[in-house]
């Protein structure tokens, strides 16, 4: 069957469908990772948005239960060069194009990939419509335009957990234990603010030696605090943060509770928000696995695993919030600490899934920060 | 961390001469390295045996010697230089080689020169075998488990605990020699035998199998701040077991998830600190099972590599440049990326593409060699290319390797070959395994059942299987009803005019016409490392089916620079060289350069090389597609064919037709110089003898042609480079049988017939000629071989050093006229045989030739650059040229030949070319220079023991003066028995020994106990053939010199001599030069 992009400035590709049948619309944005297409359709930071991978060649090792990133696929829509026909792999469990057709992810497929990154990387990123059969592109153009956009806009709310839990990590996939750079000496309690985690933060943290316990977004902080925890942490998740006022305001108690604190992604653009710094809209975001930042403390350079559309003004930090880390290609803030409190956050993600392991460190800095604390109380 | 301040100049060591396994990817790497440590002000001096490389042109260094790659060489050239560091990670296996060498026998220490890019330790680990397997389970990374032995016994002890398959790896043998798989007892104890034999320590590794593995390689790069990142991951189609040289590989790799990808680049990380790599890049080998993802490490190489440079042109990233900044001290985040300029080196490139690689064969050279492909590798060059997907890429690099109707692979013709033959063919690997893959999916075989006799991903199995059921879809719809929609599924999965013409039964134009009927023409791509996250600035191109097209080329004037394709014997990096000559050249004169070739081992498809680049086949379609987009923003565009070897003159006339103006020599010169008929006239014409020749269509012509020349005569078909198919034959009976077998003579393809020129002295003759018609002959190189050993096999000296004058001012005066005659316009080459006073000629080739970089560098006038610059309208003596060139002193060019890779082969040489490289030596004298290329070939010249000899009837009174200075140079002669009863005869000593095929202890067994030094052994004949193939492979095995002609046997006492009274000394190109300039006055 036939798809058809259309995206909001007019432009319209025909392409396959290689997916649900129907149409879906987002922000249509790109992302540049090699391997690890499984992860990126689950993480729920891609929340309202359709992705294009650069890579030309998708699906060659179908997909597996064991590289999920959350409870199921979270784009809005998947664009794709090739599609492999067949799921090459001994864990894989079946091809992807089965996968997104049971999961309803309207996927689109052999169109210029590269002419549309070309685009996005120029114009910035912008709505987009992918629809099946043969609809009319300029009708479809027409209702790109009519999508919400990403500003302003709180997808929190969608993929946050219903109801507190405890974590359980699973039975380790021993082929692939990434070993900590070391491990709690007690059990350490972390609560974590929920807003579209993904699963290896947690695989990570209970790695390091914590027991997790997962809030919703909207939970007031005091709840948090009154479990007494060794720490606090804020997840990743989609959407512009500065319509998040609710979690602003939560995070400022926990900045203000001097508990060690420690966010990801959506995660560090709050705490940035809530220590007084103003967050805006990149161009085109950064997602991919090949961004190099570089630790100011250290000068070493970490390649990291990127995916965000947001980041925070460094013009606009307070004298008492120092930038940690640096993005080399575009000198964007990707670390912040708080200069007398135990509060810090990086704009990438550690955890990886996919993307390489290089900053795994930050979670070992996590358990110092906690223990540091702990033994002075 | 800014750059070092304690290193101000550096020597860097080239790898030497090309051979399989080490090609023309180190010049890449090495004039990248040596470009990036000028541009940061360092003086550099440069070592490198090969005149036919970028690297060792003058103007690329401070000071620039091809001398032997030796200690004995770079002991006096540290001396006189005293530079501060050594680079030794640029010039492949040999200069790690020789870096460790020099350091332990003190000769670095005593300099102050210390070692950048890799420790000496870091070496060790990584190229012993058994340390590196310690280094590796002390980091928990698995190994395949092995153990060393150093007898049959102890290896069949090994053999015994691992159980077959086995791996046997002699130690300390350049790239595996003597390697190979045993899967039975006699075959272990065949290969482990002749591992000992040939490991200098007399030491093998058994190592266990995990053949069907699929195989990887990482090409990573460190910095001294331990930072780290992986420039591209490369995925072998072929699985463990064939050498990745010899595999078709893909980059990047397709078949893992992030979880594989990920543990494999963090043992990467942990592989490369614990090796001590502290700069520069390596590439690491894993294999990982595909039944259950087990991953070991297989090796790692801590230095620039053929992959690194496949790397490099796959991704846009230039991993030996970096590797020389980061030497320097220099850190990955303070070094821009070149393309995207705004971004820094630490980052790992993303690709939006695919590239594949396919490895080229030169086994129609070596009829007896063994076409199994395994643990050593065999290939001579390869062919790289790039498509948005990969069944696009894959196809067009099989297109890219020129086999004629060999590369075919799609809709073969059904060959009379049986279920079992098939199976045979996909379970053994060949060169020509990919083909019979095809055969089974045409013959409908089940994915499973190919994968379980290949072990070849089934990922790949698919795609190769979606082509064939496209290729048959399209034969089912036919010519009439190929609609634009098919066609326009065809050239998006990759398929050549060729290809879809041979299926539905067109002819290529029409298939052409159509596809432009129907608008599909190639969109150009950018290669930018970022995947277009961020805009590009250097126009590195493919071509694709796809909408948009990225090439936006300018509206100045340019040339177009056909490249040469593949590496294959016969047409290898000097026709690289000349290509990238012409570039600089035209460049200077003010044109846009575009080059076009998908050769990836090459300067000439280095980004900076040229303006433009595009990485695609040299065949009709895609250049001319290239041309035609190149000419759609206005400017002239012209086409230059001559320097690429015999791959752009093939298209030459095609392209002249289809309106593309033609550089210089005008094809129609070109076409009538290649044919025989049209040739033949001309000299005729000009009252110039040549051999009395004929030509045949048929068994029967060919009898009657050999009948009127009388035997022996030169047999050869049409259009040949490299001798191709060329043989001499003496008799009727061989003749008939070259003519229905090697070659099938018919009226499309005559064979040419020449009398044969016994005992001639050949002559090879490069000039450069003007539109005006004025001339310059660049050099006249006399071999020392005589005519009947192909040009390129051939060792030669300029100036002539025993030719009569008289000879030498006829060859100059015939040369000019054929040029003059053939009006060309750059460059000529014409090779002469003089025999009996009599100056003939055999050949001309209006065209760029083997031998134009030694001689450039022999002459120090760059020939190639000057011939460009004529083709483009200057004149000689605008460029200033008006005499002969002269040369300070003797230099003498010698080839190498793969026979050591190819046991049972014999090493006898013909008109049939088989050398893979060359190497200079100059001197002041002719048997010094002679004796240091001798060196530069890897052979030791003997300054004394045991000299055996062996010649037949007619040689014997020649090699009396050679034996009488053997003997006075204090040799002990040894000879068979007829050779032994003239020599006395002659009153020369000489002890008696028996031939093979006459008892024991006989000349194979005092080989074997290293008892000979040299040994002397012309041709005996039919009748005792088999004797002498067998002391000549044996002494090429034992490494002992084996010269087979009597003017080799002459040059090298010659040699010999030299070596004693004169020693060795080296000097510099540019000391030469200056003295040239100073004889000038
Ligand atoms: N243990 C093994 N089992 C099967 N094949 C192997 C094994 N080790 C090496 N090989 C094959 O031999 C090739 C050459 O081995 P390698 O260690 O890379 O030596 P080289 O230095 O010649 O590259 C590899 O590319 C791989 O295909
Ligand atoms: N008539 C001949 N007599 C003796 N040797 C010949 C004759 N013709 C060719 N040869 C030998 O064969 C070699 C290859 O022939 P050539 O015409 O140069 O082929 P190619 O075009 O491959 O270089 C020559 O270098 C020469 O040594
Ligand atoms: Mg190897
Ligand atoms: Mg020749």
């Amino acid at each position: 069957m036939d798809a058809i992009l259309a995206l909001e400035n007019g432009r319209w590709w025909r392409g396959r469908s290689i997916g649900a049948a129907g149409e879906t619309g987002g922000e249509v944005v790109f992302n540049t990772s090699m391997t690890g297409y499984q992860e990126v359709l689950t993480d729920p930071s891609y929340a309202g948005q359709v992705v294009s991978m650069t890579c030309p060649e998708i699906g060659n090792y179908g997909v597996t239960g064991e590289d999920e990133e959350s409870r199921g696929t979270q784009v809005a829509g998947f664009i794709v060069r090739s599609l492999s026909p067949v799921a090459s792999n001994w864990r894989a469990e079946g091809p992807l194009s089965d996968y997104l057709v049971r999961r309803g992810i309207v996927a689109i497929a052999d169109l210029d990939t590269r002419a549309l990154t070309r685009l996005l990387r120029s114009a910035g990123v912008m709505r987009g419509m992918i629809a099946t059969g043969r609809p009319d592109p300029e009708e479809l153009v027409a209702r790109a335009c009519a999508l919400p956009g990403m500003a302003g806009a709180d997808l929190v709310r969608q993929v946050t957990c219903a109801e507190p839990f405890d974590y359980t990590p699973p039975e380790d996939t021993g082929e692939f234990v990434v070993v900590p750079g070391r491990t709690a000496a007690r059990p350490l309690r972390v609560a974590a603010y929920d807003y579209g985690m993904k699963w290896n933060i947690l695989r990570r943290l209970s790695a390091h030696g914590c027991q997790v316990r997962v809030y919703p977004a909207t939970t007031p902080a005091a709840d948090l605090l009154a479990t007494h925890p060794d720490g606090v942490f804020l997840s990743n998740g989609p959407g512009d943060p500065a319509a998040l006022d609710y979690a602003i305001a939560n995070a400022r108690e926990l900045v203000a509770s001097n508990l060690p604190v420690f966010g990801i992604c959506l995660g560090h653009q709050i705490l940035g928000l809530a220590m007084g710094a103003r967050t805006f809209k990149l161009k085109f975001g950064h997602r991919g696995a090949n961004h190099p930042v570089k630790d100011l403390r250290t000068g070493q350079v970490e390649i990291t695993s990127q995916n965000h559309g947001f980041a925070v003004d460094p013009d606009s930090l307070p004298h008492d919030v120092e930038v940690t880390h640096l993005n080399l290609y575009d000198g964007t803030v990707e670390g912040l600490r708080h200069a007398s409190r135990p509060v810090f956050c990086v704009q990438y993600h550690p955890e990886a899934a996919p993307g390489p392991h290089d900053a795994d460190y930050l979670f070992a800095r996590f358990l110092e920060e906690m223990e540091k604390r702990a033994e002075a109380q | 961390m800014p750059k070092r301040s304690d290193i101000r100049k550096v020597l860097v060591i080239g790898s030497g001469p090309i051979v399989i396994g080490q090609a023309c990817e180190f010049d890449y790497s090495g004039t990248q390295a040596c470009k990036a440590l000028r541009d940061e002000g360092l003086e550099v001096v440069l070592v490198n045996s090969n005149p036919a490389t970028i690297m060792t042109d003058p103007e690329l260094s401070d000071r620039t010697y091809i001398e032997p790659l030796t200690v004995e060489a770079l002991d006096p050239i540290i001396a006189r230089e005293k530079p501060d560091a050594l680079l030794p990670t640029v010039g492949g296996q040999t200069a790690l080689n020789l870096a460790i060498a020099l350091a332990e026998q003190g000769i670095l220490e005593r300099h102050g020169v210390q070692l950048i890019g890799a420790s000496v330790t870091a070496i060790k680990v990584a190229e012993d075998r058994l340390k590196f397997k310690e280094a590796m389970r002390s980091i928990g990374v698995e190994v395949p488990d092995s153990s060393y032995a150093r007898s049959i016994e102890q290896a069949l002890e090994a053999a015994e605990r691992l159980g077959f398959p086995l791996i046997i790896r002699p130690s300390f043998t350049l790239g595996g020699i003597g390697g190979g798989i045993a899967y039975n007892i006699e075959e272990f104890r065949e290969i482990a035998g002749r591992g000992l034999g040939l490991s200098p320590v007399h030491e093998v590794l058994v190592e266990e199998s995990v053949i069907g593995w699929k195989e990887f390689e990482l090409e990573v790069m460190r910095d001294g701040a331990d930072n780290f990142v992986v420039i591209c991951s490369i995925e072998n189609i072929d699985p463990m077991g064939v050498h990745t040289g010899d595999s078709i590989t893909v980059a990047p790799a397709l078949t893992l998830t992030d979880r594989e990808y990920q543990r494999m680049r963090d043992a990467a990380r942990r592989i490369i600190r614990r090796v001590g790599v502290e700069t520069g890049g390596s590439n690491i080998q894993f294999a990982i099972n595909p039944d259950d993802g087990r991953m070991v490490a297989i090796e790692m190489n801590p230095r620039v590599s053929r992959s690194s440079a496949l790397a490099s042109k796959a991704t846009g990233f230039p991993i030996a440049k970096i590797a020389a900044k980061l030497a320097l001290g220099y850190r990955l985040d303070e070094i821009p990326n070149d393309i995207t300029r705004l971004t820094p080196a630490s980052f790992e490139p993303t690709i939006d593409y695919v590239v594949v690689k396919v490895p080229r064969w030169a086994f129609e050279k070596f009829p007896q060699a063994d076409r199994t492909l395994t643990t050593q590798m065999k290939s001579v060059g390869e062919a790289m290319a790039i498509g948005r997907t990969f069944k696009e890429a894959f196809l067009k690099a099989f297109r890219s390797l020129e086999l004629g109707s060999q590369s075919h692979i799609l809709g073969q013709p059904a060959e009379a070959e049986d279920d079992t033959a098939l199976q045979q063919a996909l379970g053994i690997p060949t060169d020509r395994r990919m083909w019979a893959v095809f055969r089974a999916l045409d013959r409908g075989w089940p994915i499973d059942e190919i994968h379980r006799l290949t072990k070849i991903d089934r990922w790949f199995l698919t795609q190769f299987q979606q082509l064939v059921e496209l290729g048959r879809s399209a034969a089912v719809v036919g010519a009439r009803d190929l609609s634009a929609d098919l066609l326009r599924e065809l050239k998006r999965d990759g398929f050549a005019d060729t290809d879809v013409a041979r299926l539905v039964g067109f002819d290529e134009d029409t298939v052409r016409a159509r596809r432009r009927e129907a608008g599909l023409v190639p969109a150009y791509k950018r290669i930018d490392t970022c995947a277009a996250e961020f805009e590009s600035f250097t126009p590195y191109l493919y071509g694709t089916y796809e909408a948009e097209c990225e090439a936006d080329p300018t509206a100045r004037n340019k040339v177009v620079i056909l490249g040469s394709g593949p590496n294959r014997i016969g047409q290898g990096i000097e026709f690289d060289y000349c290509c990238c000559h012409a570039a600089f050249a035209l460049r200077d004169e003010g044109y846009e350069t575009v080059m076009i070739n998908c050769n990836p081992e090459t300067v000439s498809t280095d980004y900076d090389t040229v303006d433009r680049l595009y990485f695609e086949p040299l065949t009709f379609e895609d250049v001319i597609a290239v041309i035609d987009r190149e000419k759609s923003a206005g400017g002239d565009v012209a086409c230059l064919v001559q320097f690429g070897g015999q791959t752009p003159l093939k298209l030459a006339l095609r392209l002249q037709s289809a309106g593309v103006r033609i550089l210089g020599t005008s094809p129609d010169s070109i076409d009538l110089a290649e044919d025989r008929e049209r040739f033949t006239k001309l000299l005729w014409d000009l009252g110039i003898p040549q051999a009395p020749a004929g030509t045949a269509t048929s068994a029967e012509e060919a009898r009657e042609v050999a009948a009127t020349l009388g035997f022996p005569v030169v047999v050869r078909p049409s259009y040949v480079l490299g001798g191709r198919a060329m043989a001499i034959v003496y008799d009727t009976a061989s003749l008939d049988r070259y003519v229905r077998f090697a070659v099938q003579a018919s009226p499309e393809h005559p064979i040419l017939i020449d009398k044969f020129l016994e005992d001639a002295t050949e002559v090879d003759v490069d000039a450069l000629a003007d539109a005006a018609g004025n001339v310059v002959i660049g050099g006249i190189m006399e071999h020392i071989e005589q005519a009947g050993i192909h040009s390129g096999d051939s060792s030669c000296v300029v100036p002539p050093f025993k030719l009569g004058q008289k000879h030498v001012d006829t060859i100059r005066d015939y040369a000019r006229r054929i040029a003059q005659a053939l009006d060309v316009v750059g460059l000529m080459n014409a090779q002469f045989a003089v025999k009996d006073d009599v100056v003939y000629v055999l050949e001309v080739n209006p065209r760029a030739s083997r031998t134009v970089p030694y001689l450039s560098k022999a002459t120090g006038v760059p020939l190639a650059k000057l011939a460009a610059r004529l083709m483009v309208g200057r004149t000689l003596p605008e460029l200033g040229l008006a005499g002969e060139l002269s040369v300070p002193g003797f230099f003498v060019k010698t080839p190498v030949f793969p026979f050591v890779r190819f046991p049972g082969v014999d090493t006898l040489l013909g008109p049939e070319m088989k050398s893979t490289g060359e190497v200079m030596g100059g001197a002041d004298s002719f048997g010094s220079a002679f004796a240091k290329a001798y060196m530069s070939a890897g052979q030791e010249l003997p300054q004394g023991g045991t000299a055996f000899i062996s010649v037949n009837n007619l040689d014997k009174p020649g090699v009396l003066p050679i034996a009488r200075d053997l003997a006075a140079l204090g040799f002990t002669l040894i000879a068979t028995r007829g050779t032994a009863a003239y020599l006395r005869a002659h009153g020369i000593e000489a002890e008696i020994i028996f031939k093979v095929n006459e008892g024991r202890p006989h000349v194979g067994d005092e080989l074997l106990n290293r008892r000979l030094a040299l040994v002397i052994n012309t041709p005996l004949g039919r009748e005792s053939f088999f004797d002498d193939r067998v002391v000549r492979s044996v002494a090429m095995m034992q490494g002992v010199p084996c010269i087979t002609t009597l003017t080799g046997a002459s040059a090298a006492v010659a040699a010999i001599a030299a070596l004693r009274t004169e020693g060795l000394s080296v000097k510099s190109l540019q000391e030469y030069q200056a003295e040239a300039a100073g004889a000038r006055g």
